[in-house]
Order: structure tokens, then sequence, then C-alpha cells
């Protein structure tokens, strides 16, 4: 079993190196322009962003509603450490993408300590109050711009980075997830009294997965921050976080294909959709709404695509419940 | 100036947070649901308001009652289509605040599909002008914000306390299985605490009309939240509590406005919600219910 | 069962929809006007950008059928160049995210030669430190902060910059009102409050008007009486409001209330408040002077048969954008035909040494690509807008 599963492994890798040549190509030879090239880099930044949430709300089963407040924690940090550090860009870039994950985690840790005392309605609304703080403190503070926004931030983001950046944090996710300690995780959302009374920490382990979402709401926040050059406060305001909140709605909370392919969805259809853009926030909060009536768990569930499963099935080897969602882009096996 | 001043404007202020409030209180008080979509209830009264008063040409009177009778269907229909289905098949509270979050968008831009969203102004209602003592003013405003407060709540407490209704209400809050149990048709409480809210919300939304006459379709958004935090400041699921933590929240508003900065005033009322939370976590009026294995 | 195969049968067609979107051109969505003929060698394309849905919708929306209106003219009479204009203007929702997306889309997917937009300043300066890697000619019907045209020696605006604004108000209280004191209210979360407040308060020092009170509040404040209070009690001469209407028409009503005597002084951004406030409230607004782009009195024919034809098509008043829009548009033109090329060089040579009449007066650019034009002081008195004269400091 061991071996299949490495095999695997390994198979999906050299799929994610070969769908980033092909796109590295593409846009090399100006094949796919800056428009879409831009298209696929907020479509990366949104999957870093979805598959974060996720692991505090899916996972961890808190509904975190102030993640874009993390985001911009970590976007003003990179961008302010690259406008002012005076190293050169291919150190300093890589530097500012790890500060604004860690500045972003120390924001999760002052946030999460108080929050995570709370029961799940209240803990939401405390990190909708957290959001809203933290955009009203920025935009009162000078050296960040204030109002007026952060300009001149130069724009280092580019394909190569913003792929390799969303498949580290789909690896991260997915392997913490698998391990003991994402275990103690799932178990803590399926029945917090029984997983204490079982031994575990929960609040060690609450605080683990609440920290580990802001890092990288942190780091897609710096890749953010260099790929638009400009960041304004009210940008990252409550609508923001709702929309992310909908991408992992609707993939699935609980599933990390889900909000992969969510997350692609969410971003590219808006785009071919502009006759409808006054739409859009109705459609997605009448979808927020008829998911949760009639399939809370989202389109996949707590499922993962697997390709074990599907050689499994294929060879009709016994019956694994899960869904087969078609294969987009880089996903984890299981 | 008037630091009393400053306090009777925010008790103004508060007044229309406590009508709110009330709504968040009884609401949760009876479904254990933070109503998300309470706040954007006012929105919808207020247009209700703006839209027979001026497109329709409506008396005075005939406006305030039909927004009144449209919040509170409006009310009634969103628990029935959004949260009948899952309050009863006891799905996890997650869900049902997704859900709630799900219809406040909804309604927000449904306004602004149909409205735009730029801001309507409201012609005046009842302005009678202001009284000036010394240094002291008071705007008819907050005079008629405050009295209409005060009615509304001894009205309230009269319906909950006295009628048959209230005490199915005030069964179904204690525990809703042992009300059925007992015969009580828990459904028509909870649709009637869902209306009974809305319909304060309409006479919230008049008054907001007549204070601050311009209306948007985002105005719901931060006022329920205030309200929200007003009722959790107030002990949540006690009415005297939310009358008083809306009249709180609406006087720390005022003076951090007067005293520190505007731009604060969001941060120092999440603020309140941060320290009560931690601190005192069933406000300042309410009981302790602890979590049973 | 069921439930999964709706599950799946709709994710599938959510996907199938987006590949199938992806080879889709991008012509579907986007607002075009003048005459689109299938080979772009009959046509010049110029883009636009404007939030057209979103918070700040209605000037986008203003902005933009004033640019269409004079698409159709320079169409009527023949055109650029002996080619239609083909005006593509997309949507950037009020957003700097959108507004870069969208112009990305305009200069690859569609080649325009040209931009007219954004309308906001945020999203504008976005926008301007895109273009100024591509070179492109652009000009901002409305965009106001400063830095926009700083950043680059392609980018244009129409409008008066927010300093300048500033500046001229504070000299129009002190040597033509004849004020000692002022007092101001500003709103600190944006931009263009924020730069005429402090071009104001600079200007007034420098003048000898001194500030007697300074309050601020935030986006979506409705409730302005604590500050208003303290402003009253300082009795000032002059109150200088640099917010946009909607906030206008609450100040204005409150500051009533509390009963602040001092004459209320604004910018361009008063524009339209008259619509923004009830009828039975005007009076609250009696005896304020604010400073505009143009004047709707003016006995100007070309801004006559503007005004009309803008009310004929889109059933309410042009205002301030619309005007803007229009001037912007045709200043472009102008210089693409002076240019006879449409080589984004050459534009933009003669775009810097345009002497363009129009409907907001004549305008020449100065070294910082901003506009030599002179301000509009208006007074408003019973509830409608007298032009009172042309105001330069």
């Amino acid at each position: 079993m061991k071996k299949k599963r490495t095999v695997f492994y390994l198979l999906i890798l050299a799929l994610v190196l070969l769908l980033y040549l092909v796109f590295a190509q593409l846009i090399d030879a100006k094949v796919i322009n800056r428009y879409y090239s831009g298209i696929i880099t907020m479509v990366c930044i949104n999957i870093i962003l979805a598959v974060s949430l996720n692991l505090a709300t899916g996972f961890l089963g808190q509904l975190v509603l102030g993640h874009a407040g993390f985001m911009s924690v970590g976007a003003y940090a990179a961008a302010l450490f690259t406008i002012h550090s005076g190293l050169p860009k291919m150190v300093s870039f890589p530097l500012a993408l790890v500060l604004g994950g860690l500045v972003a985690a120390v924001f999760g840790v002052l946030i999460g300590v108080p929050a995570l005392r709370l029961k799940g309605d209240y803990l939401a609304i405390i990190t909708l109050g957290f959001g809203e703080i933290i955009r009203v403190v920025i935009t009162n503070m000078d050296f960040t711009g204030g109002a007026r926004g952060l300009r001149g931030i130069k724009h280092l983001t580019d394909f190569t980075w913003v792929y390799f950046v969303a498949v580290l944090t789909v690896a991260a996710v997915f392997a913490f997830i698998r391990s003991r300690h994402g275990r103690a995780v799932i178990s803590i959302r399926e029945d917090e009294i029984a997983a204490e009374a079982s031994g575990i920490n929960t609040t060690y382990y609450k605080l683990l997965a609440f920290i580990i979402s802001a890092f990288f709401a942190g780091v897609a926040g710096a890749l953010y921050a260099h790929h638009i050059g400009v960041l304004i406060p009210s940008k990252f305001d409550f609508n923001y976080s709702t929309e992310i909140l909908v991408m992992v709605v609707l993939g699935g909370m609980g599933s990390i294909t889900g909000s992969i392919i969510a997350a692609v969805v969410l971003t590219i259809l808006p785009e071919f959709l502009r006759n409808f853009s006054d739409y859009r926030m109705v459609v997605y909060s009448v979808i927020l709404i008829c998911v949760m009536l009639f399939k809370p768990s989202g389109l996949l569930g707590q499922h993962e695509f697997s390709l074990v499963g599907i050689w499994d099935a294929v060879r009709g080897k016994g019956k694994r419940n899960r869904a087969d969602g078609p294969a987009v882009g880089g996903q984890k096996g299981a | 100036m008037g630091f009393l001043s400053q306090v009777i404007n925010g008790l103004g202020l508060g007044s229309i947070y406590a009508l709110v409030a009330l709504g968040y209180s009884m609401v949760y008080g009876i479904v254990q649901l933070i109503n998300f979509a309470h706040g954007d209830i006012i929105m919808v009264g207020a247009y209700a308001t703006y839209v027979l008063l001026v497109m329709v040409g409506a008396p005075l009177w005939a406006a305030v009652v039909g927004s009144i009778l449209f919040c509170t269907l409006a009310g009634i229909f969103i628990e029935r289509v959004a949260y009948h289905r899952l309050i009863n098949m006891n799905a996890p509270r997650i869900s049902l605040l997704i859900t709630a979050i799900g219809v406040s968008i909804f309604l927000q831009n449904l306004s602004q599909l149909i409205f735009k969203s730029d801001g309507r102004s409201v012609p005046n209602m009842f302005n009678f002008g202001t009284v000036q003592a010394g240094s002291l003013q008071i705007t008819s405003a907050a005079v008629i914000n405050i009295v209409t407060s005060v009615v509304m709540m001894a009205g309230l407490q009269i319906l909950v306390g006295k009628t048959k209704m209230g005490k199915a209400m005030r069964a179904t809050s204690e525990d809703a299985e042992a009300a059925k149990l007992m015969g009580i048709n828990t459904n028509s409480a909870i649709a009637f605490t869902f209306g009974v809210g809305s319909a304060l919300a309409a006479v919230g939304a008049v008054l907001y009309c007549n204070t601050y006459p311009m209306i948007t379709p985002y105005m719901g958004g931060l006022l329920g939240l205030k309200a929200f935090v007003a009722a959790v400041l107030g002990g949540i699921g006690n009415i005297p509590g939310a009358m008083l933590g809306g009249y709180v929240m609406g006087v720390a508003e005022s003076l951090t406005k007067g005293y520190i900065s505007s731009s604060f005033t969001d941060a120092v009322v999440f603020g309140i919600l941060i320290v009560v939370l931690l601190v005192k976590p069933d406000g300042l009026l309410g009981k302790n219910v602890s979590e049973k294995v | 069962m069921k439930m999964r195969i709706l599950s799946i049968a709709l994710a599938a067609a959510m996907l199938t929809s987006g590949l199938t979107g992806c080879s889709k051109g991008a012509d579907k969505n986007s607002e075009a006007s003048g005459a689109a003929s299938g080979a772009s060698g009959d046509v010049i394309k110029i883009g636009g950008l404007a939030p057209l849905t979103g918070a700040v919708s209605v000037y986008g929306n203003a902005t933009n059928n004033g640019i269409k209106i004079a698409v159709d003219e320079i169409n009527d009479a023949g055109g650029v160049l002996g080619k239609k204009i083909q005006y593509i203007c997309y949507d950037e929702k009020g957003d700097a995210t959108e507004a870069v997306n969208a112009y990305n889309k305009l200069v690859q997917n569609d080649e325009v030669v040209a931009l007219v937009g954004d309308v906001t300043s945020t999203p504008t300066l976005a926008v301007a430190q895109q273009a100024i890697q591509d070179g492109l000619p652009m000009i901002t019907a409305t965009g106001t902060a400063e830095a926009i045209t700083q950043t680059g020696d392609n980018i244009f605006r129409a409008c008066f910059t927010d300093p300048f604004q500033g500046e001229l108000m504070a000299n129009y209280a002190s040597k033509k009102l004849n004020a000692k004191t002022a007092a101001i209210i500003y709103n600190m979360a944006d931009d263009y409050s924020l730069g005429l407040m402090e071009t104001f308060e600079k200007t007034a020092k420098e003048l000898g008007l001194k500030i007697v009170a300074k309050e601020s509040y935030t986006t979506n404040d409705v409730d302005f009486k604590s500050q208003l209070t303290k402003i009253a009690a300082q009795k000032p001469d002059v109150f200088f409001v640099p917010v946009y209407a909607q906030d206008l028409a609450l100040i204005a009503v409150q500051a009533q209330q509390i009963g602040i005597k001092a004459k209320m002084l604004g910018a361009d951004g008063w524009d339209g408040v008259l619509e923004k406030i009830d009828k039975s409230n005007v009076s609250a607004l009696d005896g304020s002077f604010f400073s505009s782009q143009y004047s709707a009195e003016s006995d100007d024919p070309a801004l006559k048969k503007f005004l009309s034809t803008y009310k004929e098509r889109n059933k309410t008043e042009a205002n301030m954008f619309s005007v803007l829009g229009y001037d912007a548009m045709k200043m472009m033109a102008q210089a693409i035909t002076e240019a006879g090329s449409t080589d984004s060089q050459a534009i933009v040579e003669k775009l810097a040494a345009i002497d363009y009449n129009g409907l907001t007066g004549n305008i020449k650019f100065d070294k910082d690509r901003n506009p030599i034009k002179q301000a509009a002081i208006t007074t408003i008195q019973g509830g409608k807008n007298k032009f009172v004269e042309f105001y330069k400091k």
C-alpha cells in the first residue's frame, strides 16, 4: 500500500511540474498574454487563500470571518519590507513572502488566543471584528499610506513564484491534515469535548491550525501586493473575506481539492461573465444559501481527489466513496 | 459643551441600536442563531419607507405602517425559506451562520441592484426643531427616538410576559423539545419571534430615516453589527439587557466621536464586544448557561 | 445518491463553462460604442475604464455617458484620421485590482491605442503604474490625486487636482469672502477629502486665515453631531466641507440643526448635491459656495447642446463627471488627429502641447500634465445653483 502511495505521489509531482512547464512556455511565448497571466496569478493567490481558510473553517470547524485581515497584514508587511529594505529583489522578495506570512501568523496568535476561547458564533463575530479593526488601524496609520494606500510596490510576483508557492501551500496543508496533528484538529471539529476528554490539547491545536491558516493568508497577501503594485486598506474588508468563504463553502469544507476547484472557478468565471457582474454577489449569496440548505458539506464534501481511489475503482476493487470531480491543475492524492 | 448634549445624542442613536438589538436578542434566545441578516432588515424597512413615501406618495402614517408590515412579512419569509429547515434538522451551528451571512449579502446586493448604490434622501418626517438650553442641545429626533424605544420595549415586555404567544416563545427558548411535548407549536413561536423582531427593526428604520435622512443598500451592515454588540453587551436573550446595551453603545459611540476621533468608533465598538465576551460573556444582565456533555 | 450526481453535474458544468469561456473572445463583454467593423484596420480603438457597478457607479456611469456622447459626435463628423472610433469600456467595479485586470485586457486583447480613464483616484493610480510601462497615452477625466500624473510622461488629466481646489477655496475665502476664521470637516478615509483639506489648511496659514476647528469623520458615518457641535462652539466665519455630495447632504442638514451660521465652502465633489438632498432640507445649503469644473448656467452653446443631448439619452441630468468625460475624449481625439497616426509617442507629444477649447473652458497642460484652466464658483440659493464668477487665485 505504501509503495503504491509513493508512486502516486511522484506521479502527481510530475503532473504538477508538467503543468508548470506548459504554462510557463505559453507565457514566455506570449501566447498567454499579460491579461490572462494576470488571471492565472489571481487564481493561484485565491487557491492559497481558500486552502488556508479551509484549514481553519473546514478542518477545524471554526467560522473565521476576518481572513482578509490576515491577508492585508501580510501584504503590507511584505510591501513595506521590499520598499525599504534596499536589498536586491532576488533576496528581498522571498524574504518578504516569509515575513508577510510570519507577521500574519503573529496576528493569528494575538487574535486566536482570545478568540478561540469562545464558542462558534461568537468566534465568528470576533474574527469579523478583528478584521475590521485591522482595517481601521491601517487606514489611520501614516507609514502604511493610510487611506491613500501604499503605492510604488515593485511588480515582483510572476507566474513561477505564485505557482510554486501555491503548490507548496497545498502540499503543506495536505501534509498537516494527513499527520496526527491534522487528525487531532479534525477530531476537535467532530466533537471538541470528546477530543479534550481523550487527552488532546484542544487549545494548542486550535491555535496551531489558526496560526497556520493566518500564515498562508499572509503569504498570499504578500504575493498579491507585488502583483498589483498598490495596496488600499478598503479592499481587505468583510466582502473580500466573504468571497474567500464562498470558495471554501462551495468547494467543500474539509476538502482541499474542493477549495482548489472552487478557487479556480470563482476566479475565472466572473472574468468571463463581465456582463453579469452586477448580479455576481447576488448569485454568490444564493449559492451560499442553497449549498447550506441542500448540501452543507459543499460540492466535494470532505473528499479529496484520489489517484489511488480512481485506480482502485478502475480495477473494480471495493467501494470507495469519493467524488469523481474532474481533474484540473495539480492536486494531491490520498 | 455639552458633555450632556453628547450623551443625549448618544441616547438618541442608542435607541435605534436598542430596537434592533431586541430583534437579535429574541432570535438568539429562541433558536440560538445570530441572525446576520437582521441588520439588513433595517435597510429593507428604510427602503420600504422611502418607496411608500417618495415613490408612491403615501401619507406618512401609511408609509410607517406599510413599512412595518412589509418587514414583518420579510422576516417571517426569510425564516421559512432559509432557516427553518436547518433549525428543524438540528444542523451544525456553522451552517446556520453561513446561511445567515448569505441572506445578508443577498439583501444588500438585491437592494443595490434595484436602487443603485448611491444614497437616496428621505424627506423630513417628524422634525420639530431643536431645543437649546444654554449649551445644552436636544434635537427633536433624539427625543422621539428615546420615547419610542421605551414605549416599544414596554410593549414587548407585555407581549412576552403576559400573552399566550409570549409564553410559547419563552417556553421554546427555555427548552424546545419539552415545549413541543407540552403541545406548544414551536414553529409558530419561532416564526412569530422573527416577525416581531423584524417589526421592531422596521420601527428602528423609520426612526433612523428621521434622524439621518440618507439611505444606502449597505446601511444595515455596520448598524446591525453594532446592534448585535449591544445585544451581547446587555446579555443576549435578555430583553431589558438589549435596551441597556443599545443605549450604552450609542453613548459610547457619541463620546468617542466627540472626544477621541470618529475613525476609532468601529474599533471601540468591537473592543467592547471583545472585552465583554472575555470578561463577562453573559453580558450585563444575562444569565450563564453551561454546556452539558 | 441523487445529491452526489447533482453536485458532480454542477461542478462539471461550471468547469466546462469556465474552460470554454477561455476560448471565447473578449468582445462580448465590452461596452462598445461607435462603428465596430470586423477588421481592426477600419477603426481606431480607444479604451475606457470606469466603475459601472459598485459603490461609486454613479460617477462611473456619468463619466462613461459623457464620453459616449463625445465619441458619437466625433464619428458623426467623420471620425479621426478617416476612421471611426471604437470605444471599448470595461467596468472595474470601483476596485483597483479589477481596474488593472481590465486595463491588461484592453491593451493585450483589444489592442487599444489610447485610454480614457479611470474615474476615481485609487484605481487610476494603479492603472497609471501599468500604463507607464506600456507608454500608452492615458487621460483621466476625473482622477484628482496629484500623484496620478506624476507617475509618468504619458499620463494626463482633464480635471483639477485636489491641491488646486484646496488652494483655490482658501484664497476665495480669505480674499473674496474676507473670512478671518475657518473650520474644516473632512473624511479622513478618503483620498480626495484628505488632499483638499491639507492644501486648504496650508494655504490658509499662508494667508493668515485662522483654522479654529478641524474635525474628521470616516466613510459610512452618518452622524456628525459630535463634530459639528464642536465646530459650532468656535463660531467660524467660513466652514470648509471638502466632501462628496452624499455626505454633504447629511452634514448640511445636521449643521443647520445645530445652528452653524458660517458660510459653507466646498469643491467639485459637491456637484449634484441638490439631487441628493431632499427638497424639504434645501435651505441648509443656502449661501454656500463651491468650486466646480464648469458652470451649468453658462451661455456656451456647445455646453447647452451637450446638456440637452445627455438628458435626452440618459433621462438624468448631466453632471461634472459627464462634462469632463466628454472633454477628455475630445482631447484625446484631437491629439490623435494632430499626431496624424496612432503611434503612442506621437499622440503623447501632441497631447502635451494641446490647446483645446471644450465644455470646461480652454485647456492647456502644464509641465506636470495637469490642465491650466479656470474654476467656476457657484453658489446655492433657494435650492438652485447660481453661477457667481470664474476665479483664478
